[in-house]
């Protein structure tokens, strides 16, 4: 009896279940099928047109050498991501502090914060020749134009979080006779998590963007030196291969800043 | 009255119980604009006011100024004796606004703990309830969503939260301003009646300002009516309606003619 009873609930749980499966399977699957789609254009059109494969390898192409060269790629990721990881460190932690300094100094805020703008719109190509100028061809100059490319928008967030907070809830620390210091680690800096994750989330991909560029202006090393290598040896395949697995350590970061929010950001 | 005093109260000092607070020609400016004007009144201990008056006359002006969040232009103010500021500092008096004000990373029970730890390291005695955070959310009705983040609870839920917040250092003194305004009518009902059980069983003061006339009439023992432009006091009006208040009481012809009267004085103010 009670087993003909449950029938139709464990059936209707099975229905539902099965629609939340498709419905995940879909959101993984159209755009990944899409991709694939575009990538058999690609192979078709190089193949049916004739393209040289020095001026578009087709992805075959691409995939072979990204396993054949797998070693002399892999030797020119790992400086990479560790100027990155460096340089979204230091321009990261610099912009908490200096957004610290300013919603708690107004006077720092009107010195400081016209110039911070100003060194934003310096296009980083242009700035990173002089920072290989003044820091030399080794790793302090990728260090530092990775962190001068994530440093201004982490500013701008973080000053913004930090002020984030509601009037009423400032009211409840006064009644509370709360300290300066105890209204920011309790109430200020867990309010401005928000707006510094989405920051870290664009300093991620960035930060790779900036070490990348200072290995174009003078590195023998890295995924910048092997694009600049690549290019002027005209050897395509590895040029993409190596375009492919800089985005891939973007995704990487970014996925990693995203896991970490998910984390810390639970409200 | 049932007024149940609980042991912890001070006995009172030089034979008669001091007023929970005296306002004596007190005034409040914001630059030339003034919001209160020459308001004396002294709010009787243990006693549970309601605040009426038309928008903009000052109710939430006059619970700041009682709450040291803004200074008398003029005129003193006294909260047990106490000066606001030496009051605020000895967590004399408690303040739930109209939105619950919780901090969105904490739940609802760390929420109630914060006052216990704002100060903690900096060696200041804080006062505490008998009551535990825990029994405090209980005691609002909430046993069982102590780890419930704010986001995952109803906005009335979500003001219990802060009423039991408030209540976690036992204020002698309890400034509610519109706490239940944005509430439906059920809600508020069910609140009414908890903070009048509250009230009985921690014998603190409530100055609790409302728009609605029911609900002062409802929930007060005495209504004080303010008057606009510039702010200052029309009329306390007393309720003489028996306690424990039952919802049912409000079909009386007695509270109806308290709240046609208290309708009248406010469309003259
Ligand atoms: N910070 C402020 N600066 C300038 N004027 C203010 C300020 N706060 C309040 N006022 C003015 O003081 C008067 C009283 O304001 P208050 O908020 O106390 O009114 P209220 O009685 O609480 O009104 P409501 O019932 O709408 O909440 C209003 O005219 C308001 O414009
Ligand atoms: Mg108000």
């Amino acid at each position: 009896m009670a087993v003909i009873d449950d029938i139709p609930a464990q059936s209707a749980q099975d229905t539902e279940r099965a629609e939340a499966t498709r419905r995940k399977i879909n959101a993984v699957a159209v755009p990944l099928g899409t991709a694939a789609a575009l990538l058999a254009c690609w192979q078709i059109g190089v193949r049916v047109f004739g393209v040289p494969n020095y001026i578009a390898p087709a992805p075959s192409d691409v995939a072979v050498t990204l396993v054949q060269e797998f070693p002399l790629l892999m030797q020119n990721f790992w400086p990479t991501l560790y100027e990155s990881l460096l340089g979204f460190a230091v321009g990261n932690l610099a912009a908490v502090l200096i957004a610290v300094a300013f919603v708690h100094n107004r006077v720092v805020e009107r010195a400081f914060f016209p110039i911070a703008v100003f060194v934003n719109t310096i296009p980083i190509l242009a700035i990173a020749p002089i920072l290989v100028l003044i820091f030399g061809a080794g790793l302090t100059a990728k260090v530092v134009i990775a962190a001068l490319i994530c440093f201004f928008p982490t500013l701008v967030n973080m000053v913004r979080g930090l002020q984030s907070v509601s009037p009423q809830a400032l009211e409840l620390a006064r009644i509370l006779s709360a300290s300066k210091a105890e209204v920011f680690w309790k109430i200020r800096l867990p309010s401005s998590l928000p707006y510094l994750f989405s920051a870290l989330k664009i300093a991620a991909t960035t930060c790779v963007i900036g070490a990348i560029v200072g290995e174009w202006v003078g590195a023998d090393r890295g995924l910048g030196a092997l694009i600049i290598d690549a290019t002027f040896n005209f050897r395509s395949a590895l040029l993409y291969a190596t375009v492919f697995l800089s985005s891939g350590l973007s995704v990487l970061m970014f996925a990693t800043v995203s896991i970490v929010e998910r984390l810390v950001v639970r409200w | 009255m049932t007024l149940v005093q609980p042991l912890t109260t001070p006995a009172p000092e030089a034979g008669h119980a001091p007023a929970a607070a005296i306002l004596r020609n007190a005034s409040v400016r914001f630059g030339t604009f003034t919001a209160i004007q020459d308001l004396s009144l002294e709010i009787e201990a243990g006693a549970f006011y309601t605040i009426l008056g038309p928008s903009g006359c000052g109710k939430s002006t006059m619970l700041r100024l009682v709450s040291d969040l803004i200074p008398a232009a003029s005129g003193e103010v006294e909260i047990f004796g106490k000066s606001t500021e030496e009051a605020r500092l000895a967590r004399e008096f408690a303040f739930v606004f109209q939105d619950a004000t919780l901090l969105p990373w904490r739940s609802a029970l760390q929420n109630v703990e914060l006052p216990l730890e704002i100060g903690r390291k900096r060696g200041i005695e804080i006062k505490t309830s008998d009551r535990s955070p825990r029994e405090l959310l209980e005691l609002v009705g909430l046993k069982g969503r102590e780890d419930a983040l704010p986001h995952e609870l109803s906005g009335g839920m979500r003001q219990r939260v802060a009423i039991a917040r408030a209540l976690v250092c036992q204020p002698r003194l309890l400034l509610m301003d519109e706490p239940f305004g944005a509430l439906d009518e059920m809600t508020r009902d069910h609140l009414n009646l908890q903070l009048l059980q509250i009230w009985e069983e921690t014998g603190t003061t409530i100055l609790f300002v409302t728009h609605s006339i029911p609900e002062a009439v409802f929930l007060g023992q005495k209504v004080l009516m303010l008057q606009a432009h510039p702010g200052r006091l029309r009329e306390v009006v007393e309720i003489d309606l028996p306690f424990p208040r039952a919802i049912k009481q409000r079909e009386t012809p007695e509270f109806m003619r308290y709240a046609a009267y208290l309708r009248e004085l406010l469309e003259t103010c």
